[in-house]
């Protein structure tokens, strides 16, 4: 392994490095509002809009996002929708994201147990305080760890980014051996940034999920 | 209506044996999820029950090994083993021998770590009154442990073979020739005549994964669905 | 407390079926202020319902149910007003796991009455007092016991100052040597003078607290009267069979 190359190699890696980690979080983002309104959509029960959630969160749950990015990048623009690559890349993992965000809440929201509900009502809360005070807080809690796992999924998901030649880390590792064939080199860069995307966040998510412990067992 | 499916680039399918084509990429990828999955199962289900002992050594490996496979994304692992054996070990693996190394490796330490849980969840009772009932080691596994185990990975166990299906979809980018590059080639071919064939051709595939994982899906939740009610 | 022999409550030719199944057959009961009431029977007789549909958490098919001539109507607007009037303790305690011992006393005082948040805390503090729980004010819930979380639960609804008082089975998801402290603490109401209608299986309690003693059977008031005359003479077949199943020898 030379030290040397991959210092020399450094500079590129970073800046693939800031534009993965730029998409992945404005995916990210994207899928929890859609994660959020999907969920919600399905929990009340909205007529018709339910039926459409549960097709849509169907469809991404059960693709891989490589085929959900060419069908948008490749596929789309013929119906003349023409997208970037960096907004492919970010609309691609939000609409993935939101299929798993989507469960993920809901099945917090579902798991309130209805008893919670019943001695609001009976303090006299309204449906709305109801809902803010006592049903919203405990999904939360509830969907945080499941929350976490999907954004390290779809953290690790951004690696698919190069297939619609977004200069991302595995493009840019890709790029450099086939240039130089400098493979170790290039390969243990790879890891340490990925390394350095994930590790925080899976430390975040064992954090969190330790501080929401309260309240499976005994209300 | 023909103008429509030629419009949306539709048509290209209906041309020579593309659809076959399309289809028998599907099945590279399938086949290649499949014998993966055939070989996770068993070795997860042995570092599985060998991390449910408690011997620390075992249990510090299993743990690592799970976590170093877990936090990198599996299209680096592909990487690794496909242009880092080379390197390395002077080893030229096939795309097709690297990735069913990546996905074994990977569907094992998922594998492992359901069957941990699974096995740990069992509460001592469970043994204890087996034990009471007058049976041997053998009897309490054979009819009391291991069923409860089977019945408890088997959702989550179904669901691994999901994912391991869309995770194929990386293959191509080691250049194995399965269904999205085949895609890529028809729409190539037939870029004069069919200049939409990418919305039709990937539209398809989108389809076809969907076909292919769907079925599976539900048989998970049905699963789960009876183990728990 | 305040005028005795006032009625608060009328139950009218109440009913409520589920499906084909009808689990309150035309029930009439009054309930006067400071009246303690206890109602017993077998599992399934309909009691924890009533109480449900007393606190509007239940549609009812027929019949109604008056708290000082307003009714009690789930798809009325003004049901979280009557609510607020009505308190109700679960045998599930369901405090809010998220939020702290004091909060759970302080949530609905603060949101729904829009109380000053120092007047709150300082009548909660006082309910905290009495329920012996002061040290416990900052812990969550699942680090208190089944008996404690019970306290705590009756003085989230005291703090609202309900005219009425629900509870329903309160000790029946408690661990035995736990019953004592609850029970006590509800004694200790009756005395007070406060207005309670209690479903409850602990006979001794119930001989113990209540003014009158109504035994439900099949969704229908089968008999009622004081204590003494249900516990001791039973005018019906039903009720003495259900007093005989209790025993043992």
């Amino acid at each position: 392994m030379d030290l040397a190359v991959m210092g020399e190699y450094l500079p590129r890696f970073g800046e693939a490095f800031l534009l993965t980690l730029r998409i992945g979080w404005a995916g990210i983002a994207l899928s929890l509002l859609i994660g959020l309104a999907a969920a919600f959509i399905r929990h009340f029960k909205i007529p018709l809009l339910s039926g459409l959630m549960a097709g849509y969160i169907e469809l991404f749950r059960n693709t891989p996002l490589l085929v959900q990015l060419f069908f948008i990048y490749f596929g789309l623009p013929k119906l003349g929708f023409t997208v970037s690559p960096e907004l492919c890349g970010a609309v691609g993992l939000g609409l993935l994201g939101g299929s798993y965000m989507a469960e993920s809440f809901r099945s917090g929201l579902d798991a309130v147990p209805p008893a919670q509900s019943l001695s609001a009502l009976s303090l006299g809360m309204t449906r709305r305080q109801l809902f803010v005070h006592v049903v919203l807080p405990q999904a939360f809690a509830i969907s945080t760890p499941s929350v976490v796992a999907n954004v390290i999924f779809l953290l690790k998901e951004t690696s698919v980014f190069s297939a619609i030649s977004l200069m991302d880390l595995m493009f840019t590792a890709k790029d450099l051996i086939g240039l130089y064939y400098d493979t170790t080199e290039c390969l243990v860069l790879l890891v340490l940034f990925y390394i350095v995307m994930l590790l925080p966040v899976s430390l975040l998510g064992r954090k969190l999920e330790k501080k929401f412990e309260f309240g499976r067992s005994g209300t | 209506m023909e103008s429509i499916i030629t419009d949306l680039g539709f048509d290209v399918l209906f041309k020579g044996n593309n659809a076959m084509r399309l289809l028998e990429g599907l099945l590279v990828a399938l086949r290649i999820s499949m014998i993966a999955v055939l070989i996770s199962l068993p070795l997860g289900g042995l570092l599985g029950v060998l991390m449910s002992l408690k011997r620390k050594g075992i249990r510090f490996f299993g743990r690592l090994y799970l976590e170093i496979i877990r936090i990198m994304p599996q299209m680096v692992l592909l990487f690794i083993v496909y242009f880092g054996a080379t390197r390395a070990f002077g080893l030229k693996l096939s795309p097709e021998l690297s990735s069913l190394i990546v996905f074994s490796l990977w569907g094992t330490a998922e594998m492992s770590d359901l069957v941990r849980g699974a096995v740990q969840s069992i509460p001592r009772a469970q043994y204890e009154s087996s034990a009471a009932l007058g049976m041997n080691t053998a009897k309490t596994y054979c009819f009391v442990i291991v069923p409860q185990i089977i019945r408890r990975i088997l959702p989550n166990t179904i669901n691994l073979i999901t994912r391991m299906i869309k995770t194929t979809s990386l293959v191509m980018m080691i250049g194995i020739v399965e269904v999205l590059k085949v895609g890529q080639q028809i729409i190539e071919a037939n870029r004069k005549s069919s200049p939409n064939a990418a919305f039709g051709v990937f539209a398809t595939v989108f389809l076809l994964y969907f076909l292919a994982c769907y079925p599976i899906s539900l048989l998970s939740r049905y699963l789960e669905k009876k183990a728990n009610g | 407390m305040d005028k005795k022999n006032e009625v608060i409550l009328t139950i009218g030719h109440l009913k409520k079926s589920y499906g084909d199944t009808e689990v309150l057959k035309d029930i009439d009961l009054e309930i006067k202020s400071g009246e303690v009431v206890v109602i017993i029977g077998p599992s399934g007789c309909g009691k924890s319902t009533l109480l449900r549909c007393l606190n509007g958490l239940e549609k009812t098919d027929e019949g109604r149910i008056l708290l000082h001539g307003e009714p009690v109507d789930p798809k009325s607007a003004g049901i979280f007003r009557m609510r607020e009037r009505i308190g109700m303790v679960f045998q599930s305690y369901e405090l809010f796991p998220h939020k702290t011992i004091l909060k759970n006393i302080t949530l609905a005082p603060l949101k729904v009455q829009k109380r000053k948040k120092e007047e709150a805390e300082a009548e909660a503090l006082a309910l905290l007092e009495r329920i012996g729980l002061s040290a416990h004010r900052d812990k969550y819930p699942s680090q208190l016991s089944g008996g404690q979380k019970q306290r705590v639960a009756i003085a989230r609804a005291l703090i609202m100052h309900p005219e009425l008082l629900l509870l329903d089975e309160i000790t029946a998801a408690l661990d035995p040597e736990m019953v004592r402290e609850v029970l006590e603490l509800v004694l200790s109401l009756a005395k007070e003078g406060r207005t309670m209608l209690i479903v409850t299986h602990e006979m001794a309690f119930a001989e113990a607290v209540a003014d009158r003693v109504i035994f439900m059977d099949g969704g229908s008031i089968i008999e009622e009267g004081t204590a003494e005359q249900i516990f001791h003479y039973p005018k019906t077949e039903r009720l003495q069979r259900f007093l005989e199943s209790l025993k043992f020898d």
